[in-house]
């Protein structure tokens, strides 16, 4: 049995899958990345094997992801996010067409074809207004732990309207509207429509066409589940392995190459 | 992509031939600085060289300046010093790199920069006419607006050849006219249609030169790229316009890629990808910036940047030396509103690029600080998609200020776009 992994090293977490060669997912691990890159990837791969009680000479080939993906040293091919998100997505959703991935530092809408080609994408710009660290910001001005992020602004009734799309001012908006006597919830109410209008507009830069397919560790996050339905006027498609989506589309990228038989394959490439 | 010189002696003479004109182009300026001789601040859109020439004005092209501040990777130092002055965060990285050499008495990493003895501007770019107005409060010198009527016209302004485009021209001639008298009073010196001639018989050979060079590139492998090396030949399209030194320059490079042509001799990479550029390079970090996509064995094989930022010049506009000042006023007309049409209507240039050049994929390249190059461009994509089925990026930064240039960010997209072309690629050799 050949096993190919994907590991996607993101700005706050590092992910990392192991699947056979029926693409069943056999091992899988998510660990903080904090300041060494290198590291977290190693522990991440290390973990997913242990959980699938693998041996590392047993993965024939290993596809590094994200920001992160040039320090996965053990890797044998880099592929960008924005393809194994794709890939990811229609793996899970076969229907997808479009994919919103919203990360720690950025969010992309990416449009695809029926194969899982990349039609168009774009990504929120230098800027990480828009992204998970949003959510971050205001979960630190409220003092709430980010988990309680969501179950809080569904209990808001009336959104207060954050008008700044910088993460840094985002925060001290947030305390002028506590010191303004505004519910918590309905400031986070207002925090999670003003992340999901911007994720919408990159949406609808790329055209959005359905099905659509919601990614990354935000996707924990009900309130905004929620939010971008409404906003959307659709159900987004949403996995219990969304936060994986991007590991899992590098472990199928591994896995084609490994049907190549290591023969330079599009898109991933050696080295570099 | 800098060619290494072959032992043909001919390959990749003209990248060293460029970088020795720019050289001996900024010593000329510091001599005249240093000596006290006011210079002609002109602009790329339009600048007149070969009629500011026969008066011995040295000529000073500020955009070009701060470009060259940028790719020196000094611009911040004078991007800090003109917001320290007061100049917002949100205007044009050029002009704030030129007011901070200003107020630096001329200081470049390059040379000294003389004076302005007096300002030349087109309407092509709104930002030029409040350029100019900033230094006529710093040095109380002559700002002259050369109005081209109709250069937003997109192809529907007056046709060669037609009644009102006669007018117009008529009416550019008159401007011309204002300002010959104009440079007259300033530079002491009588004008000398003779000495006009001359000047336009150089910019012919330089024009017709560089649209040869243009059309060459259609070569596969591509001769020369676009972004990199025709950068440089830009240079000398816009700083030796109508002078002997860019005739022969221009001689010679086509000499060169011809030979490159007929001998399969491509850039230094292996080219995989062919590409169109739309917009400004990022100067800050130019070489880099190229480098996200010869890394992949992606070559620009054209750029819309070598159409407007010529002025137009790769229309291969011939002069007519028996009429030399109303053929200039024809040329002036027609160079700049096809500049303009190749910044605000690149529908038709990017379907002709593609369809020449055989391009593979367009690189979009909008900049913070120029709204007039930036706004539209994702209109123009939408509208070129409807025409073309051709990948496109987008990828955001800046001509001039490193802070907005994310380098992390920029290469996720351009390895993600490299991954879609490569994708698209694979699948129709299987299909």
């Amino acid at each position: 049995m050949a096993y190919a992994a994907g590991v996607d090293v993101g700005s706050t977490q590092t992910k990392a899958i192991v699947l056979d060669e029926t693409r069943r997912i056999v091992g899988r691990s998510l660990t903080e990345t904090g300041a060494n890159v290198m590291r977290a990837a190693d522990t991440a791969f290390r973990e997913a094997l242990a959980s699938g009680d693998l041996r590392e000479e047993e993965v024939e080939f290993v596809v590094g992801t994200g920001y992160g993906r040039y320090k996965v040293t053990f890797g044998n091919a880099q592929v960008t996010e924005i393809s194994c998100h794709a890939r990811g997505a229609v793996q899970l959703f076969p229907r997808t067409r479009t994919v919103l991935d919203m990360g720690g530092q950025d969010t992309k809408a990416i449009r695809v074809a029926p194969s899982g080609e990349i039609v168009d994408f774009c990504m929120n710009d230098k800027c990480a207004a828009g992204t998970g660290r949003f959510l971050g910001a205001a979960a630190v001005a409220l003092d709430l732990p980010l988990a309680e992020l969501g179950p809080t602004a569904l209990k808001g009734e009336r959104a207060v309207k954050i008008s700044t799309t910088c993460t840094v001012f985002a925060e001290s908006e947030v305390l002028s509207w506590l010191g303004k006597g505004k519910k918590i919830e309905d400031i986070l109410l207002g925090v999670h429509e003003s992340i999901a209008a911007r994720s919408i507009g990159l949406l609808r830069r790329v055209g959005i066409e359905e099905e659509v397919t919601f990614t990354g560790g935000v996707t924990k996050n009900r309130a905004m589940v929620e939010t971008l339905n409404r906003r959307l006027g659709l159900t987004v498609n949403v996995s219990d392995d969304a936060h994986f989506i991007g590991a899992i589309g590098a472990a199928l990228f591994a896995l084609d190459r490994i049907a190549a038989g290591r023969a330079p394959a599009s898109p991933a490439r050696e080295g570099a | 992509m800098t060619t290494p010189v072959t032992n043909a002696g001919i390959v990749g003479r003209g990248n060293a031939a460029g970088a020795q004109l720019f050289r001996d182009w900024f010593q000329g300026l510091s001599a005249a600085a240093e000596q006290g001789r006011g210079a002609a601040y002109v602009f790329v859109m339009g600048s007149l060289a070969e009629l500011l020439r026969v008066f011995d004005f040295p000529i000073v092209f500020p955009e070009i300046n701060s470009l060259q501040a940028a790719v020196r990777r000094v611009a911040h130092e004078y991007l800090n010093e003109a917001e320290n002055y007061g100049y917002s965060p949100d205007i044009c990285g050029y002009v704030k790199a030129d007011v901070a050499t200003q107020l630096r008495g001329g200081a470049h990493p390059m040379g000294k920069i003389p004076k302005p003895a007096l300002a030349i501007c087109t309407n092509a770019c709104n930002t030029y006419i409040k350029w100019g107005e900033i230094w006529e409060r710093m040095y109380g010198m002559p700002l002259f607006t050369l109005d081209v009527p109709g250069s937003r016209g997109a192809g529907l302004a007056s046709p060669r050849g037609g009644d009102d485009f006669e007018r117009d021209r008529r009416y550019v001639e008159a401007q011309l006219g204002e300002l010959i008298t104009l440079c007259e009073r300033v530079s002491g010196q009588r004008f000398d249609v003779d000495r006009l001639r001359e000047h336009l018989r150089h910019a012919n050979e330089l024009t017709t030169g560089w649209q040869r060079v243009l059309e060459l590139n259609r070569s596969r492998p591509a001769v020369f790229n676009a972004l990199s090396d025709g950068t440089i030949y830009l240079g000398v399209a816009n700083g030796f316009r109508g002078t002997p030194e860019g005739a022969a320059f221009f001689r010679d490079l086509v000499e060169e890629m011809a030979y490159k042509a007929a001998h399969g001799i491509g850039t230094t990479i292996e080219e995989r990808w062919r590409l169109v550029f739309v917009g400004v390079p990022c100067y800050p970090i130019f070489r880099r910036f190229g480098e996200l996509f010869t890394d992949w064995g992606g070559v620009f094989v054209n750029s819309t940047y070598l159409r407007f930022a010529s002025g137009g010049a790769n229309l291969g506009f011939v002069y007519d030396l028996a009429r030399p000042i109303e053929s200039l006023a024809e040329g002036v007309l027609l160079g700049v509103r096809h500049a303009m049409d190749s910044m605000f209507f690149q529908t038709d240039a990017l379907v002709e690029m593609i369809d020449t050049h055989a391009a593979d994929g367009i690189v979009y390249h909008p900049i913070k600080s120029c709204r007039t190059v930036s706004t539209g461009l994702a209109d123009t994509r939408r509208a070129l998609m409807a025409r073309r089925d051709i990948p496109s990026l987008f990828v955001e930064s800046d001509m001039m200020d490193r802070r907005v240039v994310s380098e992390a960010q920029m290469k996720n997209r351009v390895d993600a776009f490299f991954e879609g072309l490569g994708a698209r690629r694979h699948q129709a050799a299987a299909s």
